[in-house]
């Protein structure tokens, strides 16, 4: 059996639990670049801290989601770390989902628990052809599942927010992905701003912010620690926390998996930053955390999880997620459809 | 019209993973690749070689066609996914 060290060693973790746990408020910046500097006896202290926020703040349940691309490939847009560019030579192909597939996706993530279900597309914003096919869609998911449904389909005009909000969106993805000062490292072809703008409108029309992070890209621990801060300051209802796989043919197709501990530290503080956030375990943690830390994580500051695949990358199978779930006596949110 | 085809039927001589031809010289039988690689079709081990696109493959769905090389047409969903070669078929998981 492990013994965890006191949060008594390690003053940040001290403050953390007043602060954090006590009084509800996220930690600083600065004080998240401490965290995220704790030596690795101190890993299983700083996550035991922040699961006990996650469980004062939002409680027990874990939230199930499983996602899906509408849209795969040919993307615009230049983020290194994408495999779905087509600016880059990576073996991923342009294809379209049609939309009787898209249903039976639903129906099978809704049958393992899942409350949320996300439609993705690889674009830099919706056109036309697009947007009616995700109304038809919406539809015909609502006519035949009992699902929350979410959509990341990048960069949206005011219209098109109005649009998706009214079409019932329960919840809309568009990640920062990295800090602000890292960003022009990894995207050049659209600024942070402009993240920022959608996600502005996103919240102004009512649907939830889900808003991500992908980590283990090269960035500084002070960037990390400027990503949670970015990420808390616009209090997003959700935050995907994804780690690096790299992809073949992208820029970032070398980058070395993140380590393990490192991970670890950044789910304690990215926790630690947003005490009431969902926090998911999104893409990549298969292959830098494995099954150990997977549940480390769980314990440790995650209240959600991606089910299954992810986009173009196979995940741990839904079952396997869902046992862990039973054995850790974590119960699975149950839908509550509020739009 | 190109009908589904049977895992066996798409292993063939190319790495599902990085789209290489295998080199015959490693053609031994090797090590059986995870068996669920081997669902996932269209993989095929040579040896020691390309050991480590069989375990990227139990992670992600094979980009390339193992009889002739093409890039396939991939839809992953939540649960399951699908390759498609032009001239060989689909397979899925």
């Amino acid at each position: 059996m492990t013994t965890i060290s006191p949060t008594t060693e390690y003053p940040i973790l001290e403050t953390a639990r007043q602060q954090v746990l006590e009084d509800g408020i996220g930690l600083t910046e600065a004080q998240l670049l401490e965290v995220l500097r704790l030596p690795d006896p101190a890993v299983p202290a700083a996550l035991e801290l922040a699961h006990q926020v996650r469980l004062k703040h939002c409680g027990e349940d874990v939230e199930v989601e499983g996602i899906i691309s509408i849209k795969t490939g040919g993307c615009p847009e230049d983020c290194h770390f994408c495999s779905q560019s087509g600016l880059f030579d990576s073996p991923v192909r342009g294809v379209w989902l049609d939309i009787p597939e898209l249903v039976r996706a639903a129906k099978e993530t809704a049958a393992t628990g899942a409350t949320e279900f996300c439609i993705v597309a690889a674009v830099r914003g919706p056109d036309i052809k697009l947007m009616n096919q995700i109304k038809f869609a919406i539809d015909r998911i609502n006519e035949e599942v009992d699902i929350n449904i979410a959509c990341s389909l990048g960069m949206l005009t005011q219209r098109q927010v109005d649009q998706l909000a009214s079409w019932g969106v329960h919840r809309y993805n568009h990640n920062l992905e990295t800090a602000r000062s890292y960003f022009p490292q990894v995207v050049t072809t659209h600024s942070y701003e402009e993240r920022l703008e959608t996600c502005a409108m996103v919240k102004e029309a009512g649907m939830e912010l889900c808003c991500g992070a992908l980590i283990g890209m090269g960035e500084s621990l002070e960037q990390r620690a400027e990503l949670a801060a970015q990420l808390a300051a616009l209090e997003p209802h959700e935050v995907p926390l994804n780690f690096l796989n790299p992809r073949p043919g992208t820029p970032l197709e070398n980058q070395q998996l993140m380590d393990g501990k490192d991970a670890l530290r950044a789910i304690a503080a990215f926790r630690l930053a947003m005490p009431r956030t969902v926090l998911r375990y999104a893409g990549g943690r298969e292959l830098t955390l494995g099954d150990l830390g997977t549940r480390e994580g769980l314990l440790g500051g995650i209240n959600a999880v991606i089910v299954g695949n992810y986009l173009t990358t196979l995940g741990r199978p839904a079952a396997a997620d869902l046992t862990l779930l039973v054995d850790l006596n974590m119960p699975i949110k149950e839908l509550q459809k509020t739009l | 019209m190109i009908p589904n085809r049977s895992t066996s039927s798409l292993i063939g001589s190319f790495c599902g993973h990085c789209g290489e031809l295998y080199p015959t010289e490693t053609f031994d039988g090797g090590s059986a690749p995870p068996s669920n690689v081997l669902q996932a079709g269209d993989v095929h081990v040579a040896g020691t070689a390309h050991r480590e696109c069989a375990a990227r493959l139990q992670l992600e769905p094979p980009r390339y066609c193992g009889q002739c090389g093409r890039r396939l047409k991939v839809q992953v969903s939540p649960h399951a996914w699908t390759a498609s070669c032009s001239r060989h078929g689909t397979v899925t998981s």
